[in-house]
C-alpha cells in the first residue's frame, strides 16, 4: 500500500509535466503568442513577462516558466487582465469552485447510492421508478436546462427571498447549482449502484447471512452496500471530471464567480499564462482525487491490492 | 430467460426460438428506440433541401420582421414558433437536428476507429505496450475532455479554414464553419474513444486465452489472419454497442460547447445553441416558453432513444456484460 501510494505520488509530477507540455503546444502554436505580436497584449504586460522569463521567444519561455512555477509558486501575469496575477485569479476563484464541485459530488454519491440501494431492495416499486426517472433526465438534459429551470424556481413565488439570484453571496446560494451539476452524476451512480446491488443481493452469502436471523436492514446496509459499492467507486474518478466541466456552464448560468468562467474566456482571449495555470490546476485536482479514490478503494475491499495484483 | 420457460412450462409449447433475429424483434427498447431515431433522422435530411434553401419560407435563417417572439401557430413554420429574430423555429430545429445527428455519428466514427485501433494493439501486444498505454487511458479519463476539446478547437480551427479557403468547398458551408463542423467532429471523437479503448482491450485480453485461439496458434495461422478472422469478428458486439452509446453523449458534449459559446458557430443550429438560446430568453417576467421546450424536446427524446438503442443492442450482442456498465 506505501509503494501504491509513494508510486502515485512520483507519476503525479510526471503527468502533470506532459499536460504542461501539451496544453503549451497547443496553446502557442495556435497562432498569436504573445511574442509575435499579432494579438493586441498590453506593451507592459509583455514588456515584464520578457524580463521576469528572461524570454524572447515562445521556446524560452517553455523552458523558463515551469522553473518560475516551481520555486516560487508563480504561474506569471494575466495577458489579458492588466492589474491581475494568474495567481490572484486563481486565489479568489478556486475555492468556490471547489466548494461547489465536492458539494455536487457529495449530493450525487450519497443520494445515488440511496436512491440505486433502495431501488434494487425494492424492485418495481415507487423508488425503482424514481431512480428510472433520474438516470433518464440525468442522461438526456443537458445541465444547464436543469440549472436554468432550477434558476426559474428559485426566482418564483415559491422560493421568494431563500436564495440570492443570479449572485452568489451566502453558502446557501450553492445548493441549486449543486443540485443541477449532481444530477448527470447522479443518474449513473443510481444506475451502477441499482444493478450491482440486484447481483449482490442474490449471493450465497445473503441467504446464509437471512438463515442466520441477521435483520434485512443490516443485510442491505452493511453486508450488501460493501460489496455492492466497488463499481459506483470506480466510477468516481471519471464523475469528478465529469462534475467540473458541468461546473463550467452551471457557474455561468448562476453567475458564480469560479474558475469555470476564467477557463473558457482565457481560451477566448488567448490568456496563455491564465489558460496553463487553470489547466494545470484543474488537473492537478483531478488527479489528486482519483489517487484518494483509488486509496479509498483499498480501504472498503481490503481484497483489492491497488496496483499490485492484476 | 425465466419469462421463456415459464411460457414454455405453462402453455406446452416449445419455448421460442433465441435466434438473433427473434430476440431482435422481441426487445422492445431495441425497436422503440431505433425507430425513433430513424424518424427522426430521416425527417431532419428530408427537409434539408428546404432548410438549406434560401428562398424558401423554410430556410433556417429568414428572418421575419413581425414574427418576432410569435407563440406556435397553425401555419407550418409556425408549428414551434418563431425565435427572437422572428426565424421559424421548427425550420431551426430541423437543421439543428441534423447537424447534431451528424456531429454526433461523425465523432463517434472516429472514436470508434481510434478506440479500436488503441485497445486492439493494447490488449494483443500486451507487455510494457499494454501498460503505457493504459496508464495514458487512465490520465486522459481522468482530465475534463471539454479542456481537450476547446485546446484542439483553438490549435486547429484556424488551420483548417485557410486549408478549406485554399479548396473552394465553400457550396452551402462557408469556409469558416466549415472548419468549425469539422473541428467539433475531431475533438469530440478524439476525447470519446477511452471507453471503447477499455471495452476493446479487455474484450481481447479474454479472447487471447480462448481454445479457439489456440488452436488457430496451433495450426500455424499467421498472425494477422488470426487477428482478422477470429479476434476482430468478435469484437464487432461490444465496438457496435459503444459506438451507439458514444452517439448520444457526443451530441451531449456538443451542446454543453455550444452553450458555453465554443460550439458550432451561429447562425448555424444545433440543439444545444437552439436550447441554451431558449434559456437566453427566459426571463421570470415573461416567459417563452416554445423556443426552451422544443429543442429541450427534441433533445431529450433523440438522447433518450439512442440509449435504449445501445442498452437494447447490449442485450442482443453481448448478453454477458451487465447492463449498467458505463
Amino acid at each position: 500500500m506505501m509503494r501504491l501510494i509513494g508510486w502515485r505520488l512520483v507519476q503525479l509530477p510526471i503527468v502533470l509535466a506532459v499536460i504542461y507540455v501539451v496544453t503549451f503546444l497547443l496553446v502557442w502554436v495556435a497562432p498569436g503568442d504573445p511574442f509575435s505580436g499579432d494579438r493586441a497584449i498590453d506593451p507592459s504586460v509583455l514588456q515584464r513577462l520578457k524580463e521576469r522569463y528572461n524570454a524572447d521567444s515562445p521556446a524560452q519561455f517553455l523552458a523558463t516558466y515551469p522553473w518560475r512555477l516551481i520555486v516560487h509558486q508563480d504561474f506569471g501575469d494575466s495577458l489579458q487582465y492588466k492589474e491581475w496575477s494568474v495567481n490572484d485569479i486563481i486565489r479568489s476563484s478556486l475555492p468556490v469552485s471547489v466548494i461547489l464541485g465536492l458539494f455536487a459530488m457529495l449530493i450525487a454519491t450519497i443520494l445515488g447510492v440511496g436512491i440505486g440501494t433502495l431501488a434494487a431492495v425494492a424492485k418495481g416499486g415507487w423508488v425503482d421508478w424514481a431512480s428510472v426517472a433520474i438516470s433518464l433526465i440525468g442522461i438526456s438534459l443537458p445541465s444547464f436546462v436543469v440549472a436554468a429551470i432550477l434558476l426559474l424556481l428559485s426566482a418564483s413565488d415559491l422560493f421568494r427571498g431563500i436564495f440570492a439570484i443570479g449572485r452568489f453571496e451566502k453558502p446557501i446560494d450553492l445548493i441549486l447549482p449543486g443540485v443541477a451539476l449532481s444530477l448527470a452524476p447522479m443518474a449513473y451512480i443510481v444506475r451502477l449502484t441499482r444493478v450491482s446491488m440486484l447481483d449482490v443481493l442474490s449471493s450465497d452469502f445473503v441467504r446464509t447471512a437471512l438463515a442466520k436471523g441477521v435483520s434485512r436492514h443490516r443485510i442491505v446496509w452493511k453486508h450488501c452496500l460493501r460489496n455492492a459499492i466497488l463499481p459506483v467507486l470506480s466510477y468516481l474518478g471519471p464523475a469528478a471530471a465529469m462534475t467540473l466541466t458541468g461546473s463550467f456552464v452551471v457557474e455561468k448560468v448562476f453567475n458564480i464567480p469560479g474558475l469555470g468562467q476564467h477557463f473558457v474566456n482565457s481560451v477566448l482571449n488567448r490568456d496563455q499564462t491564465l489558460i496553463i495555470g487553470v489547466v494545470i490546476v484543474y488537473s492537478a485536482f483531478v488527479l489528486l482525487f482519483n489517487l484518494a479514490v483509488d486509496l479509498l478503494y483499498g480501504i472498503v475491499d481490503p481484497r483489492i491490492q491497488v496496483g499490485g495484483a492484476k | 430467460m425465466t419469462q421463456a420457460a415459464a411460457i414454455a412450462i405453462t402453455d406446452d409449447i416449445i419455448a421460442p426460438s433465441d435466434t438473433f433475429w427473434h430476440r431482435l424483434f422481441s426487445s422492445g427498447r431495441l425497436l422503440i428506440g431505433g425507430g425513433v431515431v430513424l424518424v427522426v433522422l430521416v425527417v431532419c435530411l428530408f427537409t434539408l433541401p428546404l432548410t438549406l434553401n434560401t428562398q424558401s419560407t423554410f430556410y433556417y435563417d429568414q428572418q421575419i420582421g413581425e414574427h418576432v417572439r410569435q407563440p406556435p401557430s397553425a401555419t407550418v413554420t409556425g408549428w414551434f414558433g418563431y425565435d427572437t429574430l422572428g426565424r421559424s423555429l421548427l425550420a431551426r430545429c430541423l437543421l439543428g437536428g441534423t447537424i447534431s445527428l451528424m456531429i454526433g455519428l461523425a465523432s463517434a466514427t472516429i472514436a470508434v476507429v481510434v478506440g479500436t485501433t488503441v485497445g486492439l494493439i493494447s490488449g494483443y501486444i500486451g507487455g510494457w505496450v499494454d501498460s503505457l498505454m493504459m496508464r495514458i487511458v487512465d490520465i486522459l479519463y481522468g482530465l475534463p475532455y471539454i479542456l481537450l476539446v476547446i485546446l484542439l478547437k483553438i490549435a486547429i480551427e484556424p488551420q483548417l479554414g485557410a486549408l478549406f479557403d485554399a479548396m473552394k468547398t465553400d457550396r452551402w458551408f462557408s469556409s469558416a464553419q466549415a472548419a468549425n463542423l469539422v473541428v467539433m467532429f475531431l475533438s469530440i471523437g478524439l476525447v470519446s474513444w477511452l471507453t471503447l479503448a477499455r471495452v476493446v482491450r479487455g474484450q481481447v485480453l479474454t479472447l487471447r486465452e480462448q481454445p479457439f485461439i489456440e488452436a488457430a496458434r496451433a495450426l500455424g495461422l499467421p498472425r494477422y489472419r488470426i487477428f482478422m478472422r477470429h479476434v476482430l469478428p468478435n469484437l464487432i458486439g461490444p465496438i457496435t454497442v459503444y459506438a451507439t452509446l458514444t452517439v448520444p453523449s457526443a451530441i451531449l458534449q456538443e451542446s454543453f460547447l455550444s452553450f458555453l459559446g465554443v460550439g458550432i458557430r451561429l447562425p448555424m443550429p444545433t440543439w444545444g445553441s437552439l436550447a441554451s438560446e431558449g434559456i437566453a430568453a427566459l426571463s421570470p417576467v415573461k416567459f417563452y416558453w416554445w423556443m426552451l421546450t422544443f429543442p429541450c424536446l427534441l433533445l431529450m427524446l433523440t438522447l433518450l432513444s439512442l440509449n435504449f438503442l445501445g442498452d437494447g443492442l447490449r442485450d442482443l450482442l453481448d448478453p454477458k456484460r451487465d447492463a449498467a456498465k458505463i
